[in-house]
């Protein structure tokens, strides 16, 4: 054989121990930063964009009564890890959606009971506090800001088009019908990371099947496979021709770029989409939304859906004191008037909120939300995380793809229920 | 591809001839294939460039609204100058303690034949099959009841630290090295261990001082390719680390595809970023790299 | 080399000695005993439990072998997963690990310009899955990628369920040809010229000395390559996470995994009886390459 090796000098090996020396040193060196976690308050964030990112840290600078450390981890990331977070060493307060979803935690007993924290807040609506509470009655959460789901449009495309808001579920199929006939997708529609459909299906239910079986449902009390959700899904087929195709490989912001272009005339979504418009100088102030029309006159249309966004307290803070001082801050008007106004497509929790500021759409929301009986989370918010992200996620996946299948797909859901609900 | 494909015999023909119409064929089709794989990475390198309002309107195959500004804006968003430190420690640690231990482990396989090497190379070589996920529960637990000192890790444990995030690594890819060192080793020449032990040097010394100076190219083709690897592994780092200051670059790439935004060529040019030192590493080893790969695959 | 020594010391040494390599085997064989093997067994232990990750390991109720009645008969994305793995392992046996070893035999010819076609085939090796996922949305993406701008197609490529794999599979086989030819070239370079020669003196042609002398050389890197392609295969895992998270089409064992174990969902049991089974359907694998290596062993 040939023998290189033979040739080389021997600085391999010297290299080699030398560079493990460095690097043990700088291990050393890195792992030394040294921070009293008793005097500090720590608050993990998903608001990793560079716009949220920046108001966050504006926020945080009004809280002067202790020092605070952020730590920013990407939304989908810190999302996903919420269960390894809360069980390692989580920071001190983090961010956290209401609903099933934070109760389910208090269960576990990963995060503070903050009754006492509420008993100072002002201003917060009774709603509200409804939504941050256990079922028997303890305070768990504290709610910063919330935006609606609805029927999003152009105002500008319609008036060119005298299109007009549908109020009933007929018209509203009247108009997809004519959008079509105009060379428009009547509904832009999205459905590639599994989350976008369950604010369709959440909204069909609730007007189907009204609020008490929408929740029931979700906390697997209901049948999948029975004909309350099949008429769901028999209604939800007729809307699919409608939506723009090939929804399971397009993302919400993809699809919002085809109604900010005018190919699409309405888009179902939460109103962070005014997100997508903000950066267009053209488009910025031509958004409007209707809610999701009635479609049984006797269950009628006075549900929105709006996720409430807010703060949990760890189980066990390291700063209890600073923590609950922060959660109070948290619940002012002043905290939430900074974030609000970095993104206008939120509404402020607190009803002391500055709203003089408000743009007509969140004006708007401000009066639907007021106006609505009920106000539901989301379907992945509303019931166990298990079970909304592995089998409703990619169920409704299954039926955009197949529509015809549905009555396997729900059989399936159902089974699945049974076993997580019951094991 | 396939009518372009030259045939061997022809090929044979063409080593003392070099300017025969087969050599232009297999030219031609080696430049068609060079080609097609470099697009892909071009076409990300070009639109890094491109300002992302322009190309929404013009859509992507078009000329112009040229920027530099994508690469500064996401150096700013991506928080890359923290999260370069963290992947360089993370790297270099588990490259060198991974290469350390599997050396010796391959040493051992090659020069001795106790009645457990059998065993042993079964354990390293199908450790290296095992899926990552399958072990994360465990891991995570273990990693958690692991105390370390504060001045190690700030969480007081090994979760939620990098060292951590360097075990596993290292812990996955040591069964890898293993089996293409020990390959290696064996065709070292039987002679010089030989007169080595004559002449008295410890085992140690001859691991230490004799077979890895000679194992200098697998040793650099494998850091090479290490780096690569654990510089571009993020499923352990996005599950053991959750500090956002300690994600090394792959996580925290994440950061730029925003949950509110996507910018096509923003994210091409964090992309580009993330990849430089890797590249980098790459370029200024290639010689070992291909020399090193070698792997003693022919014995005399 | 040049030690100078002492019958004494030589004796000392020979007690050194014997410990030595113990040691030296030892420590990195509780590395990965510790690490890989001992959470392997606990995973398969759980994988028989109803434990939602929370909470003390006393809170374990144990539950039979139902999360795998569940997995089997019930979870309705278990057989797709199973299938799609299939695939990723054949297309990259049967495409790209081939089109690899062709393309090294080619550039071991000495031909101009060699250096730039091995850089351009190896230079998708070191970049990241998160990159090469998102450098094919630029070509994929049904509304601004390029390849339905130059077909003038609207196919949806990494979200249309019956052909995303098909598009991953591609994207995944650009790197990996790349590395088993970086690979098979520096086999072939190793291979003594003298061999190729004495073979050609007797007239065998190109093709012939391949298959009769240079592939049975090769054996050990050929080991490799095999063991490359089934890792690959086995674990594929990061590709699809990045383009969709492993969902609608894009399924594998190792993102059913992680969607239940390390996501919110947090369904520990259900996930690590998932993990068993991609754990015993990897174990068929690993005896047979066991076989192949410890078959070269026995020389």
């Amino acid at each position: 054989m040939k023998q290189p090796a033979f040739l080389l000098p021997r600085l391999g090996r010297r290299s080699f121990l030398l560079g493990s020396l460095g690097v043990t040193a700088a291990a050393a060196v890195g792992c030394s930063g040294s921070v009293d976690y008793t005097k500090v308050v720590t608050v993990g964030s998903d608001q990793s964009d560079d716009a949220p990112r920046k108001a966050f840290a504006e926020m945080m600078a009004g809280f002067t009564a202790h020092e605070t450390k952020v730590n920013t981890v990407d939304h989908e990331t810190f999302k996903e890890g919420i269960t390894n977070y809360l069980q390692g060493r989580p920071d001190d307060v983090f961010t956290w959606f209401a609903g099933y979803r934070a109760r389910y935690f208090a269960e576990k007993e990963l995060v503070s009971d903050i009754s006492d924290v509420w008993a100072n807040v002002e201003g917060m609506p009774e709603s509200m506090k409804n939504a941050s509470s256990t079922t028997d009655g303890r305070q768990i959460f504290m709610p910063m800001t919330y935006y609606p789901w609805a029927v999003f449009y152009r105002p500008s495309l319609f008036a060119e088009r005298g299109y007009s808001e549908p109020k009933t579920f007929d018209e509203w199929m009247a108009l997809n019908q004519q959008m079509a006939s105009d060379g428009l997708i009547p509904m832009a529609f999205a459905a590639k990371d599994g989350w976008e459909p369950m604010g369709t299906f959440d909204m069909l239910n609730l007007r189907i099947n009204g609020y008490d079986y929408h929740i029931s449902l979700l906390a697997g009390n209901e049948a999948w496979d029975g004909d309350q959700v099949k008429k769901v899904f028999e209604v939800w087929a007729q809307m699919l021709p409608y939506a723009q195709e090939a929804a399971l490989g397009r993302t919400w912001q993809e699809a919002a770029q085809s109604l900010l272009q005018k190919q699409s005339g309405t888009f179902l979504l939460g109103m962070f989409l005014q997100q997508q418009f903000a950066a267009s100088e053209e488009a910025k102030d031509d958004l409007d939304f209707f809610i999701f029309p009635e479609i049984d006159p006797a269950i009628g249309a006075d549900v929105v859906e709006a996720p409430i966004d807010g703060f949990m307290m760890a189980a066990d803070p390291r700063n209890l004191q600073g923590s609950r001082d922060l959660m109070l801050y948290l619940s002012t008007p002043e905290a939430a008037d900074i974030i609000v106004a970095a993104d206008p497509s939120r509404i402020a929790a607190s009803s002391l909120a500055d709203q003089s500021n408000y743009s007509a759409l969140q004006k708007k929301a401000v009066k639907v939300i007021e106006e609505a009986k009920n106000i539901s989370q989301f379907l992945d918010r509303d019931s166990r995380p298990d079970f909304a992200s592995t089998v409703i996620g990619p169920a409704l996946q299954a039926f955009i793809r197949d529509p015809g299948n549905i009555d396997s797909i729900l059989d399936t859901v159902e089974k699945q229920k049974h076993f997580l609900f019951t094991s | 591809m396939s009518t372009t494909t030259p045939d061997f015999a022809e090929l044979g023909k063409l080593k003392k001839r070099p300017l025969t119409p087969g050599r232009v064929v297999l030219q031609v089709f080696l430049l068609g294939m060079a080609l097609i794989w470099l697009f892909p990475m071009l076409w990300a390198l070009f639109n890094s460039f491109r300002d992302y309002g322009f190309t929404l309107e013009h859509g992507y195959i078009s000329f112009g609204g040229f920027t530099f500004d994508n690469y500064l804006n996401a150096w700013e968003r991506g928080g890359f100058t923290t999260s370069f430190l963290n992947s360089a420690f993370i790297t270099i640690l588990a490259v060198g303690l991974t290469l350390l231990l599997s050396s010796s482990a391959a040493f051992v396989l090659a020069r001795f034949s106790f009645k457990f090497n059998f065993a042993m190379l079964a354990i390293f070589v199908s450790a290296n099959l095992l899926p990552p996920q399958a072990l994360l529960v465990p891991i995570y637990r273990i990693f958690r009841a692991i105390p370390l000192p504060y001045w190690m890790s700030d969480s007081g444990s090994l979760l939620n630290s990098q060292l951590g995030v360097v075990i596993i690594n290292m812990a996955f890819q040591t069964g890898f090295c293993t089996f293409v060192l020990s390959n290696y080793m064996k065709t070292l020449p039987k002679a010089i261990y030989e007169s080595a032990s004559l002449d008295g040097a410890s085992v140690w010394y001859q691991f230490w001082g004799i077979t890895l100076p000679l194992c200098r190219p697998p040793l650099a083709a494998l850091a090479t390719l290490q780096v690569a690897w654990i510089y571009n592994e993020f499923f352990w780092a996005t599950v053991l680390l959750q500090s956002g200051d300690k994600f090394p670059v792959t996580s925290s790439l994440n950061n730029l595809k925003g949950t509110f935004f996507t910018d096509y060529n923003l994210l091409s040019a964090g992309s580009i970023i993330a990849a430089l030192p890797v590249l980098i590493v790459f370029f200024v080893l290639q010689k070992q790299f291909v020399a090193g790969l070698t792997l003693g695959s022919v014995k005399d | 080399m040049t030690s100078q020594t002492t019958t004494a010391s030589r004796q000392q040494t020979s007690a050194m000695d014997k410990a030595t390599p113990v040691l030296m085997g030892l420590i990195p064989t509780l590395v990965v005993v510790g690490l890989i093997w001992i959470p392997a067994l606990f995973t398969v232990i759980l994988s028989f439990t109803s434990w939602d990750g929370v909470g003390a390991l006393s809170g374990i109720e144990f539950i039979g072998g139902r999360n795998y009645v569940e997995a089997t008969t019930v979870y309705p994305t278990f057989w797709p997963a199973i299938g799609h793995n299939v695939l990723w392992l054949v297309g990259l046996f049967v495409v790209f690990t081939p089109l690899g070893m062709f393309l090294a035999v080619l550039l071991d010819k000495e031909i101009r310009g060699s250096r730039f076609y091995q850089t351009s085939f190896y230079l998708p090796v070191v970049l990241s899955a998160a990159l090469i996922g998102f450098i094919w949305q630029l070509m994929y993406s049904r509304d601004q990628g390029l390849l339905n701008m130059l077909f003038g197609t609207q196919i949806d490529w990494y979200g249309d369920p019956n052909i995303n794999i098909w598009a991953a599979i591609v994207a995944t086989g650009w790197r990996h040809t790349g590395y088993v030819m970086l690979l098979y070239l520096a086999g072939l370079k190793g291979i003594d010229p003298a061999l190729r020669e004495a073979a050609q003196m007797d007239g065998a042609n190109q093709f012939k000395t391949y298959v009769r002398i240079i592939f049975p050389v090769m054996r050990p890197i050929n080991i490799i390559v095999m063991t490359i392609t089934f890792i690959e295969g086995l674990r594929a895992f990061d590709l699809p996470w990045v383009i969709n998270r492993g969902r609608n089409g894009l399924e594998l064992i190792s993102t059913l995994v992680t969607s239940n174990v390390a996501g919110e969902a947090s369904r520990i049991g259900f996930g690590s009886a998932l993990a068993t089974l991609m754990l015993i359907l990897s174990s068929i694998f690993i005896i047979f390459q066991l076989r192949v290596v410890m078959k070269g062993e026995d020389r």
